[in-house]
């Protein structure tokens, strides 16, 4: 075999397994859709059909009539939204800190922040029930996004540490030479460098608290959001029902997750030094 | 920094330290109280009741079994996709979105995904009709087919989960400086021996981080299973939540908690033991 065709072999192979595993990721994807479109006859069609046939949106609005979808949505909407408000405004100014003081108790800061790691998080919901339900906090909106705020603030301090990082100190300080307190250099020229890095982690909290199951249902009766109810109604639900749950779950966060590609790996790479 | 100014970034970390405190720290120890006690009184009661129960010790062999099939295979094939991608220029942006599309879903629509593929008249029993493999429509999932069942929940997390390892390993090698592969090259080394002493140590930390992240992680499943496998397939998880919402047992179900704790302590602690990370041999 000449060498060239040796090469043009494993660019051949390279190609093969890239293009397999795109559509390992891909193809399920689109096969649920085919389920949540096809509604109760296109579940019981066998053998099935790989093209997108006797498909419509009908069933799916259908599912989304039924009672106590658009109402888990908005609660989902709700839950997340609490979250990302939160794990910015309390993650961020701790980030800063971690990025430029130096400070008695900044390792002790930093091992409570990763201590979090290493514990299934969304378990501590249990033990919280009987505290929540003293406080009015069982079965609400709120309750579920302090929870998930557990989940996305250490995320949010880690990551707005590096975002920090990035911004050079040197700006901020050349600011106050030129008059300007602290908050109004931070507010004037580090928020505004810093702000992609910021609504990137915000969409990280979003997902993190839009696709959470656990906490949400063991925190909630009536006031569900999307994935509680989707679990509660699981077992009476019919098939194309639960594909078209799954597809209303998928979309938003995949939409937001392309929505911050650029950043994926950067937030990443800091989040896990 | 000025001396008189010491207090800012104490105020700066203030609310995320109260707010760990109140809904990380305290309910802890909240848990581990619950878990140990009975009426007030330390008692190893919640721990027997938990023990005797007669999905325990499934519980914790399936999930064991899951982590410990799951999280090697996502490294693997994390290990593959960054290496493929690197070899790649044009595209490469593309390629790396499609791979990280599952990090946006959740486990439970993950588990309704692969309900598509699997349920009896789905996509994977046409397949498999269409090859003359089955004569009739096929059940995988059910308390009868423990094996198939298994092998489908793994699929599914396997599926979801890999996502996240990649990018982490991918920034991990996106650090490792292009002159190290180079130099093993002109020296002879063959692409295999370049992968495990250069590459590899020198991602050591990215490695480490997505080990524990998702050993972690997988010792908390539920939603997938629960999706693809109703109550056939208990985990450690899938009881706490039984024994919390059904039985309305919240000392048991804590009982529970404290043991997946435990575990993923266990887990993370052996990570750091194990792959040392020397902070002098970084680039």
């Amino acid at each position: 075999m000449s060498n060239t065709s040796f090469i043009s072999a494993r660019r051949l192979l390279l190609w093969s397994g890239i293009v397999a595993l795109c559509a390992w990721v891909l193809v399920p994807i689109y096969l649920v859709a085919l389920g949540a479109l096809g509604g109760r006859s296109g579940v019981y069609q066998w053998p099935k059909s790989i093209l997108p046939t006797g498909v419509s949106l009908q069933p799916f609005f259908l599912f989304l009539k039924t009672e106590g979808v658009v109402q888990s949505f908005l609660n989902s909407l709700g839950a997340a939204g609490i979250t990302v408000a939160l794990s910015i405004l309390l993650g961020a100014p701790a980030g800063y800190a971690l990025a430029r003081y130096n400070f008695r108790g900044k390792d002790s800061f930093r091992i409570l922040v990763l201590l979090t790691r290493a514990f299934p998080l969304a378990i501590l919901a249990l033990p919280l029930t009987v505290s929540f339900i003293r406080l009015g906090l069982y079965d609400t909106v709120i309750g579920v996004g302090l929870i998930h705020t557990v989940l996305a603030l250490p995320f949010a301090a880690l990551v707005t540490q590096g975002i920090f990082l990035g911004v050079p100190r040197e700006l901020e300080e050349a600011a106050w030479v030129f008059g300007c307190t602290r908050i109004q250099a931070f507010f004037k020229i580090v928020a505004p460098l810093a702000l992609p890095g910021l609504v990137a982690t915000a969409v990280f909290a979003f997902v993190i608290s839009w696709n959470e199951v656990f906490a949400a249902s063991v925190l909630t009766v009536r006031n569900r959001t999307l994935t509680a109810y989707l679990l509660t109604v699981l077992s009476e639900s019919p098939m194309h029902y639960r594909f078209a749950g799954g597809l209303l779950l998928i979309l938003p966060s995949v939409v937001f997750i392309f929505a911050v590609r650029r950043y994926l790996f950067a937030i990443w790479g800091i989040s896990s030094k | 920094m000025t001396q008189n100014r010491s207090w800012i970034p104490y105020l700066l970390i203030l609310p995320t330290v109260f707010f760990l405190g109140l809904l990380f720290i305290a309910p802890l120890v909240q848990t581990i109280w619950l878990a140990v006690s009975d009426n007030g009184m330390p008692s190893l009661a919640n721990m027997r009741t938990m023990m005797i129960d007669i999905n325990f010790g499934r519980s914790i062999l399936n999930t064991f079994l899951l982590t410990l099939v799951v999280v090697p295979v996502q490294i693997a094939m994390a290990l593959a996709m960054g290496t493929m991608v690197s070899k790649v220029n044009g595209g490469r942006e593309t390629i790396l979105w499609i791979w990280t599309i599952p990090l946006g879903i959740s486990d439970l629509a993950a588990g309704m995904v692969w309900l598509s593929i699997l349920q009896n008249t789905g996509y994977l029993n046409t397949l498999l009709f269409s090859m003359g493999l089955i004569e009739r429509q096929t059940a995988w999932l059910t308390y009868q087919t423990p094996v198939a069942l298994f092998v489908g929940i793994a699929v599914a997390e396997i599926w979801r989960g890999t996502a996240i390892v990649m990018i982490i390993i991918v920034a991990g090698l996106n650090q490792v400086p292009k002159e190290f592969k180079e130099a093993a090259e002109i020296f002879g080394a063959s692409p295999w021996t370049r992968f495990t002493r250069i590459t590899l140590p020198l991602i050591r930390p990215a490695l480490q981080s997505a080990l524990i992240l998702r050993t972690v992680l997988a010792f908390e499943v539920f939603a997938v299973v629960y999706a693809l496998g109703g109550r056939n397939f208990p985990v450690l998880v899938g009881e706490a939540y039984n024994w919390q919402n059904q039985n309305q047992n919240y000392s048991v179900a804590a009982a529970y908690a404290v043991l997946i704790m435990v575990i993923s302590l266990i887990a993370t602690l052996f990570y750091l033991k194990v792959i040392k990370v020397d902070p002098e041999r970084l680039p």
